[in-house]
């Protein structure tokens, strides 16, 4: 299926064009890195993880995301998603890749990577996410290049796949509970310290991960003849909207517990992010932002006016997007390490450098998206399945095209 | 049978095949013309810590038993084959009779082309610049 | 792969040893493994230190003994918040957080505290190393193996002491290379470091070097022997240990 990726017009050989030159710049920004080592980054002694692998966490939510598709067309047999599925699996692709790129540039001796086999040691959950993240990456290349393949010889999808379909849904909460492990486990750390982290990793990353795969489908519905099932759409608009509210909810309760119980550890990070302490303020617009942008699209979504107006949606989605990567990106990872063990604030700014580097992975995740998903859209397109109908409905709606389908405005 | 782009083809594959003889036939003739490297041995020192034959092919392994039992075990003595007794370091064992390593490991290492990281820790006893 | 290393060296050992005619080779070689503990090491089970911070207390103080220490181990001094250090000072609120209150004998609250690696216990930063660069020996001193490390800086995270210092940059950069001390290797960039209680000095007999220039005022020795210098002063004196709830057991022990 692979030559599909290589016919297309000029402006899918521009964009990839684009894509490879971005990449290009990014990795002369990591060669740099590589020369003189990470001391080019903005991370210091006392904020020693930092942009890298807050985007790490952050994509390890957009990978375990496309369960949200997945799980309801398999295990409820909800077949509105049966031609969205393949998009969550080859995002969970393209998001594995990002987040394994996200630690290769984050650690110092890279060329050691191997030590982590050579020597495994299970009681590091490091190790466990090494093997979950590769092991999600596997099975969702499996899972959706052996369908989509069966697909597009119109055969039904191979029984021996079955159990690897049924592993990877479970696999995908195990990712961001690992994921979460890595933080929640640490007893210094008292931001991280709550039992209830890989719970909120889970909220946040099925509504995060759900909108920004609705926001590349828009973008992919512009450039082919694809259109998502309308019934699949809003369906997923609700459960993103679920989310979001459970993982607000999440959120007070850690304010909760924190405020209430008057711990000093457990305050002190909330009020240096939002409060800012010792004339450090550095997080507080953003970390407002993030509340204000999260009550904005929870009351977008949870509006049935405004959560069912196609115009509106894409906004809705953005915001929701910047609210949880400021929460979970920046201010995660930052408040984890602020106040630091002497009680003190260390500021944490990615450098340039960093952000080069990170523009590199995600050119990178954005080509493997382009890729997988033409040829996705193609096999779509041969097949004459969930196609762009005249009046704007897929060929899965079942619509009379009336005005209440809102194909017409 | 009519084979498409046969030309093409049977060109491709002759240069593909040629570059990967290629260091098999320019390693023959250099192999001719190579000489060992002279390593400068220690003056007041006749025997190693095991054999000349032993060290010649099994140094690394030597150093990496020698890292591992030194840090991990503690244990910082080691009995060569003939029972004596030196101390694990390739700093204060090692390079106490090697007095340098340009004359020494440089030696061999970069005519084998091997860079192993030793030195990107550990002093050498010619000190740094 | 190691086992197969080591075991292949051993065979050869014996092997060789049975040819050279040396019976007193596999005497003292203890059958298997050609190593042992050196002659002159002092042994603990369990090693821990007191700092008597009614001795030691100024910040020109342990200044002095951070010199010592940075200078035996060439640790460099790097200018800026990606800075690395083995042994410092700082003062009670920022070395004891959770155990200050606001009306402290003015002593205690005026007095710069030396911190170091607390040698655990229970090592967040063992449990959390992906490689087992960094390990609990049976002495109880928390080692790195600084080939090993693959910069992922876990442990950074894990340790609640903020004791670990990574090498963000070449550290020889930031060292008086004349001034060396050549028995004692540097750092690569791109590894975590920090204190280690002087393994390389014990397993020649002499005691950590800021034990030693401190004039008595931090004893070092077995805490599992009550006999002990360091179970004698703890027996007497009053001590507490940095971040008691982080169930980390430190093996610093800090005479107030």
């Amino acid at each position: 299926m692979l030559e599909i990726a290589l016919k297309g017009s000029k402006r899918y050989y521009g964009w990839i064009a684009f894509l490879l030159v971005l990449i290009a710049i990014g990795s002369m920004a990591y060669a740099n890195q590589i020369l003189h080592g990470l001391k080019v980054t903005g991370m210091s002694r006392d904020v020693s993880w930092g942009f890298y692998i807050s985007q790490f966490t952050y994509l390890v939510g957009l990978a375990a995301s496309g369960v949200m598709i997945v799980l309801p067309n398999y295990f409820h047999s909800y077949k509105s998603n049966k031609h969205m599925v393949i998009f969550g699996e080859f995002m969970a692709i393209a998001a594995c890749i990002m987040c394994l790129l996200f630690i290769v540039v984050d650690i110092g001796q890279p060329t050691r990577m191997m030590n982590m086999i050579f020597h495994p040691t299970p009681n590091s959950i490091l190790f466990w996410d090494m093997i979950v993240l590769n092991g999600y990456l596997f099975l969702n290349l499996l899972v959706g290049w052996t369908c989509l393949q069966a697909d597009r010889a119109n055969l039904p999808h191979p029984k021996w796949l079955k159990p690897f379909i049924y592993t990877s849904i479970i696999w995908a909460f195990s990712i961001h509970t690992v994921t979460a492990f890595l933080y929640q486990g640490l007893p210094g750390r008292h931001y991280w310290l709550t039992a209830i982290l890989a719970a909120r990793f889970l909220a946040s990353a099925f509504c995060s991960g759900p909108a920004i795969l609705l926001l590349v489908m828009m973008v992919t519905e512009k450039f082919t003849t694809f259109k998502m099932p309308k019934k699949a759409l809003t369906t997923l608009v609700k459960i993103i909207a679920y989310a979001m509210c459970v993982n607000m909810f999440f959120f007070a309760l850690e304010v909760f517990t924190a405020f209430y119980s008057n711990m000093p550890g457990h305050m002190h990070p909330l009020v240096y992010l939002f409060a800012g302490v010792h004339g450090h303020h550095e997080l507080v617009g953003l970390m407002w932002t993030f509340i204000a942008f999260a009550a904005v699209s929870i009351t977008l979504l949870v509006t049935p006016k405004f959560r069912n107006n196609m115009k509106l949606l894409p906004w809705t989605l953005g915001i929701l997007v910047i609210a949880t990567w400021i929460d979970k990106g920046l201010g995660l990872l930052i408040g984890g390490f602020n106040p630091t063990p002497f009680n003190t604030i260390t500021p944490y700014w990615p450098s340039g450098n960093e952000l080069l580097v990170s523009m590199m992975i995600y050119a990178i995740g954005a080509l493997v998206v382009t890729v997988l998903f033409k040829i996705a859209t193609g096999v779509k397109q041969e097949m004459g399945q969930s196609q762009a109908m005249a009046c704007g409905c897929s060929t899965e709606d079942t619509c009379e095209c009336t005005a209440e389908c809102g194909c017409k405005e | 049978m009519k084979m498409h782009y046969g030309a093409p083809i049977i060109v491709g594959l002759v240069i593909f095949i040629g570059a990967l003889c290629a260091p098999f036939v320019v390693g023959t003739a250099v192999t001719k013309t190579y000489k060992q490297p002279e390593l400068k041995m220690p003056a007041n020192e006749k025997e190693c810590v095991e054999s000349k034959e032993f060290m010649r092919e099994k140094h690394m392994q030597l150093l990496n038993d020698w890292r591992d039992w030194a840090l991990r075990d503690g244990k910082r003595t080691y009995t060569n084959h003939a029972g004596k007794e030196f101390t694990i370091s390739l700093q204060n064992t090692c390079m106490k009779c090697h007095v340098s390593k340009a004359d020494f490991c440089d030696k061999c290492h970069l005519d084998a082309g091997v860079s192993p990281y030793c030195w990107d820790c550990h002093v050498q006893p010619e000190g740094l610049k | 792969m190691k086992n197969n290393r080591r075991s292949f060296i051993k065979l050869a050992g014996i092997a060789a040893a049975g040819l050279a005619l040396a019976p007193k080779a596999m005497a003292s070689g203890g059958g298997a493994a050609p190593v042992k503990v050196n002659a002159t090491a002092i042994h603990a089970a369990h090693w821990a230190m007191v700092v008597d911070t009614t001795k030691l207390n100024t910040a020109e103080g342990i200044e002095k003994l951070a010199h010592v220490c940075h200078a035996i181990h060439n640790v460099p001094t790097i200018p800026n918040k990606q800075n690395e250090k083995w042994l410092w000072g700082a003062p009670y609120d920022e070395a004891f957080p959770e155990q200050e209150n606001p009306h402290l004998s003015e002593s205690v609250h005026t007095r710069e505290y030396p911190l170091l690696c607390n040698h655990c216990v229970n090592p967040p930063c063992v449990r959390v190393c992906p490689t087992k660069a960094t390990y609990q020996r049976p002495d109880g001193i928390v080692a790195m193996d600084y080939h090993r490390c693959i910069g992922c800086r876990y442990c950074m995270a894990g340790c609640p002491y903020g004791s670990r210092s990574f090498n963000w940059g070449e550290p020889r950069d930031y060292l008086d290379l004349k001034k060396l001390n050549a028995e004692y290797p540097t750092r690569m960039r791109g590894v975590v470091e920090k204190c280690n209680f002087c393994v390389e000095r014990l397993a020649i007999g002499k005691l950590p070097a800021c034990v030693e220039a401190s004039e008595g005022a931090l004893i070092f020795g077995d805490l599992n022997d009550p006999d002990s210098d360091v179970r004698k002063v703890l027996r007497e004196r009053f001590t507490i240990r940095r971040k008691p709830t982080a169930g980390t057991e430190p093996s610093v022990y800090y005479i107030i």
